[in-house]
């Protein structure tokens, strides 16, 4: 195949990545800032913390990805381990 | 009505596959899962067909509202399977696919544990050939280990209903549970195991996790529809309310959501997330209430659909580049925009994303949980839930079609292929944001359920859009594990690895031993032989031997008769 040129991809470009997680923080902020506008049904005491979802949400994938990256350290073994 | 038995159409669909070429058998098979999904509508609920068998009542079709509703999703995943398959010429892929939904259908619409358990067979010889149909060496060793455990658990099962069928004289299919006096304990636990295989359940999760990864991109889609999908039905009407289920169905929708963020093979990372997404249903099971069953079979019937979805673009990039490991692909979006939209609506379905289909159900169970007291239960779901988002809603889509660019240009997959997501995730925003008038209608339990209100809503889009900015995180801070080559150890480890080394062991060491003690034997007589022969005079050493035989004959008959004499003298 000849080299051909072809145009940059949407997410090659810095600013539109730079433009997308700008938009994506504001509607992150925006959820936090509408849980105390908006009253919404407690059906457990912990939903009382204010922002309980969006903190439980956070903290629980960056344990999750904390966590898992240890278990790398003496689970993972070579691609063609049960192979050999 | 003139409804013919269920699973006909599909099992004389795929009879007919053997037979017919090209597109006389994509007709035939196009049209089966569509005959077989109206003749359904003319069934009426009670018992279809009854016979006697050996003093037992049998009842090998039952109609009723749980498994018309699995009837009906079973015949929708064929559809949609079957389309994805089309531009496939393997009949052997296309015969097992057909019979394997038709063993599905079987299953579900069984009366008695008999017929289930004919079934229950077929599903793992049907299935196995969609394994196989890879032809690598991997997928035959993975399918041989895939069919001992599916055997393994029709065993358990054919023990099972034997002791029930002795202790209470009857082999109906209802609800078992758990609590029975003497044997019929046993019985009752080896189908629970039985049924607990089938469904992946935490250590005998590894053949699902195994061998659905290394099937063909079309085989998986059949895989990924059916055999977990009978299991979680099996549950529903044998042990509903069965509290154990709740704590094993926490287990499978936490632990996989680990192995699946480290997971390179990115359908194996949808093998994990199936298993999570049956621990929700499987919770659901355990809690027993009206609320509760309904939340898991409809997450049954939404999970078939999207997980289906994922699938299948997973199975589009793995048929166009022959790649799925995370680690060698990246940056598709720009050949396969189609996909790549396809597996968002997806990604968007299984994260439960309001308007998409796992949101409707997936909510029911948790609301069933809080409302049940089960306060862990339900952190840990929301912590699962959490989780899907991350492994299979953003890793899946990000490191296949985004990330950083592989540099491979490929097309989009053949039509039928695109034709059949299309069709699978029009159906999860149907079903996610028409449920009243779609699996809601289905639901076999009374129980009114509204997802969609403001909290509902405003809580999940929290716990999903800060599920992200950890990923965005996570990733701007290098924090986040790149994909790798590799092989991460489960338990399968145990049975391909420690097992096979141990028995190695054990077999070369006794084989060891033998062979010691057989030369220590010969050498023994070698020994004993040389000391009673003289080489260097070609003589034996021995006192007789040296004498004449009729010498030594004399000297016998001397001993003899004076023996008899002695006896004599001693005896009169």
């Amino acid at each position: 195949m000849s080299e051909q040129h072809e145009p940059d991809g949407f997410f090659d470009k810095p600013e539109n990545i730079k433009k997308m997680m700008r938009i994506f923080y504001v509607a992150c902020g925006l959820l936090v800032v509408a849980d105390f506008i908006v009253h919404r049904h407690i059906y457990h005491d912990w939903e009382k913390i204010p922002a309980f979802y969006a903190i439980y949400g956070f903290v629980g994938c960056v344990v999750l990805v904390v966590i898992a990256k240890e278990m790398r350290k003496f689970l993972m073994r070579g691609e063609d381990y049960y192979d050999e | 009505m003139n409804s013919v038995i269920p699973f006909l159409p599909l099992m004389v669909g795929a009879f007919a596959a053997i037979l017919l070429r090209g597109w006389l058998r994509n007709t035939v098979m196009l049209i089966a899962p569509i005959v077989g999904a109206i003749n359904l509508m003319g069934l009426e609920h009670g018992v279809f067909w009854s016979l006697e068998f050996m003093g037992y009542t049998l009842e090998p079709v039952r109609v009723d509202k749980l498994s018309m509703m699995f009837g009906y999703l079973f015949h929708l995943a064929s559809l949609i399977a079957i389309i994805y398959a089309l531009h496939v010429k393997d009949t052997v892929q296309h015969v097992a696919g057909l019979a394997y939904a038709a063993s599905a259908v079987g299953a579900v619409f069984a009366g008695d544990l008999l017929t289930l358990f004919i079934f229950w067979e077929l599903l793992a010889l049907t299935s196995v050939f969609l394994v196989w149909a890879r032809r690598t060496d991997r997928a035959y060793s993975a399918g041989f280990r895939y069919l001992i455990f599916q055997v393994l658990s029709g065993v358990l099962l054919l023990a099972g209903l034997l002791i029930l069928a002795q202790v209470n004289n009857s082999l109906l299919f209802n609800q078992i549970s758990l609590q029975h006096e003497g044997i019929a304990q046993i019985g009752a636990w080896l189908i629970f195991f039985a049924f607990g295989i089938k469904c992946a359940f935490p250590f005998m999760h590894t053949w699902l996790t195994d061998a659905y990864p290394e099937s063909t991109p079309s085989g998986t889609i059949f895989l990924a529809s059916f055999t977990t999908k009978v299991a979680v039905y099996a549950f529903a009407r044998g042990f509903p309310g069965e509290e154990i289920l709740v704590w094993i169905g926490v287990t499978m929708a936490c632990f996989p959501i680990f192995f699946a963020v480290i997971e390179n093979d990115l359908r194996r990372v949808l093998a994990y997330s199936l298993i999570n997404q049956i621990g929700f249903m499987i919770v659901g099971i355990g809690i027993g209430t009206a609320i509760a069953l309904n939340g898991a079979v409809a997450h049954a019937f939404n999970d078939v659909i999207f997980k289906g979805l994922l699938m299948m673009t997973m199975g589009a990039v793995l048929h166009m580049t022959g790649k799925i490991n995370g680690s060698e692909l990246g940056g598709l979006y720009k050949s396969m925009p189609k996909t790549t939209i396809l597996c968002i609506v997806g990604a968007a379905s299984i994260s439960a994303f309001p308007l998409f289909s796992g949101f409707v159900s997936k909510s029911m169970i948790m609301a069933a949980a809080v409302a049940e007291g089960y306060d862990v239960v339900w952190l840990a779901l929301l912590f699962a839930a959490a989780g899907v988002f991350h492994h299979a809603g953003i890793k899946i889509p990000f490191f296949a079609f985004f990330a950083h660019d592989s540099g491979i240009r490929t097309t989009e997959p053949p039509v039928n292929m695109l034709i059949a997501m299309t069709l699978a995730a029009i159906a999860c925003v149907v079903l996610g944001s028409f449920p009243a008038q779609t699996v809601y209608a289905l639901l076999p339990w009374e129980h009114d359920y509204q997802p969609y209100d403001v909290t509902h809503v405003l809580t999940q889009l929290q716990l999903l859009f800060f599920s992200a900015l950890a990923f965005v995180w996570l990733n701007l801070r290098n924090m986040y594990p790149p994909e790798l080559p590799s092989t991460n150890l489960d338990v399968d480890w145990l049975y391909r690895k420690l097992v096979p080394s141990f028995a190695i062991k054990v077999a070369s060491t006794s084989y060891n031993a033998y062979e010691k003690m057989e030369n220590s034997a010969i050498n023994a007589i070698k020994r004993m032989s040389q000391k009673s022969y003289d080489a260097e005079s070609d003589k034996p050493k021995g006192y007789f031997a040296k004498l004449w035989p009729i010498e030594t004959m004399v000297v016998w008959v001397a001993v003899l008769l004076s023996s008899y004499l002695v006896l004599y003298y001693i005896l009169s």
